[in-house]
């Protein structure tokens, strides 16, 4: 299976990161959506578990959530649909999701199951690094990488334990707010990936609020390894949910002008 | 984090990265102040001469004949805004003034806890923003015009259940993206460390007061103590002073709605299970997978998934007692009640009402029993009324 450390050691760009979450608009086309973000380059993918009440999330991956819920997504049923990307092509995937989901799976289990899947990391929403103990062991005992989040307001000493506590990559939250499509990049990110580069060798990838290749070119001059695209994708799919077949094409052309654009 | 915040298995602070520094700051702040001198001098004036501290303890002559033991009454109806919310404000309202914030923000369901936000709001000339579940602004429309009034934005939280739960979300993602200058003031004793520690602290005058209040009044320690329990915060704040005196019993009254049995309530204590939302540790209710399931109940301040997870804590090393009652029982005991007294229990605190009248003929004549009125029945009168036949 792929790893990220091959992944981040063979590309000559930042990794590509696209965001989906499984099972919208509806399981079956959802995985052709993820296909044609690997068809247009993604390097790694990202991939939500859909949740209830998603408090780091904005309007955007909210309503993906709902309707990934609606269509019947269950947390048995985003295991098989990991699977079959696997099946499709072996790109890293990387869980987001919320902690509740994992706890009712049982923490042990989850990892190995999602492991055994095809899954790399699983970063958790609301889990920070001081209830590490919860899910570091059994998550690397199932051999899967660890990520977590530091934001603009992490203090240096912080950054340097959660660092300390990635095996996967530190997924940097370009600034204070949830997630969501914005039109300029924050002027806090360049100050962050510079401080993380200077403490850690971790690969630093950056997501929310990252919306257009010009984000992603900015955020690779600043040294970036890899760009998160969330919210910005997600909204192909509520934009053309009454035509499913386009969603497909209009993601593998977003995905290659990204990928035109960093390489 | 100076604390865990834990108790036993529960609470702690399950939040994105970006909340921790804000919850770090609040809880350097709590333990900088909450005994300071100033600090408190200074919350005592406020709790005496704007609240309106020390309540009564009332004796209900009536209602303790109909139901045949004695019912002591502690006032908190009495207090300005109408409810206990305002002593949990005052406090941490004062604590923001301290850290120096100029923005206040709060989640609210009953509209009471967002009334008292924004009322401290006007009264420290902090800028206040309220979100409030879309259903919430509809079936408490009076305390949506008082928050207003006060000068407050009340922000109507569409999407969701639309109820307190949502509101909380709303106002989570609200803070994420303001932690600098904003200061969220929580309105129960749960989320994330460290607030149950800070809403328990600042809501214990309630026990403290109704405790002395017994030795004076009755010369001896109540057997039971009750309060309804949403998130927990009046309830804790009366508990906290009888925790330790092992005789008294200690009973919480979550909302069965239309029947625990229906699965429509919001009674985590007595039907749902451990898990994590909103940053903490708690018995929650939620499908197998753990998908939070929608509540009913007929009083918004009650309409939560979650409980406090001192709460959850009491209830496991079996310290205190949780029980559920249905609308319907809510209901008559509102009207029952106000005939008895001319006293108008918020649906909230009507909970426990109904559970001591429930208890009718079943306790010995010299029972001795203290109910915490958390709040007056005035915003409730239109939801009374539409639901009487
Ligand atoms: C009068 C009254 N009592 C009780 C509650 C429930 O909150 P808690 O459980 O925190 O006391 C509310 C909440 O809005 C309320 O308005």
């Amino acid at each position: 299976m792929r790893t990220y450390k091959e992944t981040f050691a063979q590309l000559n760009h930042p990794a590509l990161i696209p965001f989906f979450v499984i099972g919208d608009p509806d399981f079956d086309t959802s995985l052709e959506i993820v296909k044609a973000a690997i068809d247009g380059g993604a390097d790694i993918l990202e991939l939500g578990i859909a949740f209830s009440d998603p408090i780091a999330d904005g309007p955007t991956i909210q309503k993906a959530d709902i309707r990934a819920l609606n269509a019947g997504i269950t947390v048995e049923k985003a295991k098989d649909f990991i699977a079959k990307v696997k099946a499709y092509k072996d790109i890293p995937i990387g869980l987001l999701m919320y902690y509740n989901l994992i706890f009712q799976y049982g923490a042990e289990k989850f990892f190995a199951d999602f492991a055994k899947a095809g899954t790399n990391s699983v970063l958790i929403a609301d889990l920070s690094i001081d209830d590490v103990d919860e899910i570091y062991t059994p998550a690397r005992k199932a051999g899967l990488d660890t990520v977590f989040m530091v934001t603009p307001n992490t203090e240096t000493e912080r950054a340097k334990k959660i660092a300390e506590k990635c095996t996967g990559f530190i997924y940097t939250v370009s600034l204070l707010g949830v997630t969501g499509g914005r039109d300029t990049l924050s002027d806090m990110i360049k100050p962050l990936i510079s401080k993380l580069k200077s403490i850690t060798d971790v690969p630093v990838c950056v997501g929310f609020g990252v919306s257009k290749p010009e984000h992603a070119v900015e955020l690779a001059k600043a040294g970036a390894d890899g760009v998160i695209i969330g919210s910005r994708i997600v909204k192909i799919i509520e934009d053309n949910l009454n035509n499913k077949v386009l969603i497909a094409k209009e993601v593998t052309k977003f995905i290659k002008e990204f990928k035109t654009a960093l390489s | 984090m100076k604390n865990s915040g834990r108790f036993g298995q529960f609470g702690g602070f399950y939040v994105p990265e970006v909340l921790i520094p804000a919850l770090e700051e609040m809880e350097n702040a709590f333990y900088k102040f909450y005994k300071d001198e100033k600090f408190t001098s200074e919350l005592d004036v406020l709790y005496k001469d704007y609240a309106g501290r020390p309540t009564p303890l009332y004796y209900a002559t009536r209602f303790s004949e109909l139901v045949g033991f004695k019912v002591y009454i502690k006032r908190e109806d009495l207090l300005h805004g109408g409810a206990h919310k305002v002593n949990n404000c005052l406090g941490q309202g004062l604590l923001a003034k301290y850290m120096g914030k100029t923005k206040l923000i709060a989640e609210t369901g009953a509209g009471q806890h967002g009334l008292a936000t924004s009322m401290i709001g006007a009264l420290f000339g902090m800028q206040t923003k309220i979100f409030m579940g879309a259903i919430d602004v509809d079936r408490q429309s009076v305390n949506v015009h008082k928050m207003r009034l006060c000068g407050a934005e009340v922000i109507s939280v569409k999407g969701g259940t639309e109820t307190l739960k949502d509101a909380i979300n709303e106002a989570l993602r609200y803070w994420t993206a303001n932690v600098a200058d904003t200061f969220y003031l929580f309105g129960t004793a749960c989320g994330p460390h460290p607030y149950p520690v800070i809403v328990k602290h600042f809501q214990s005058c309630i026990g403290i007061e109704a405790r002395r209040q017994c030795l004076e009044k009755i010369g001896k320690l109540p057997d039971i103590v009750t309060a309804c329990v949403g998130g927990g915060s009046n309830a804790i704040g009366i508990f906290s002073a009888f925790v330790q005196d092992k005789n008294v019993k200690l009973v919480g009254v979550e909302p069965a709605g239309k029947g625990i049995e229906t699965g429509k309530h919001a009674a985590p204590l007595n039907a749902g299970k451990v898990g994590i939302l909103h940053g903490t540790k708690m018995y929650l209710m939620q499908n197998k997978e753990g998908q939070i399931l929608d509540t009913e109940s007929i009083s918004a301040g009650l309409d939560y998934p979650g409980v406090g997870p001192e709460h959850c804590y009491l209830k496991d090393i079996n310290r205190a007692q949780y029980v559920a009652v249905k609308d319907e029982d809510v209901l008559n005991i509102f009207d029952i009640f106000t005939k008895c007294e001319g006293i108008l229990p918020a649906l909230e605190s009507s909970h426990s009402l109904a559970w001591v009248y429930s208890q009718k003929g079943k306790l010995p004549v010299d029972t001795t029993v203290v109910v915490n009125l958390s709040g007056r029945g005035d915003k409730d009168v239109d939801i009374v009324e539409r639901n009487s036949k």
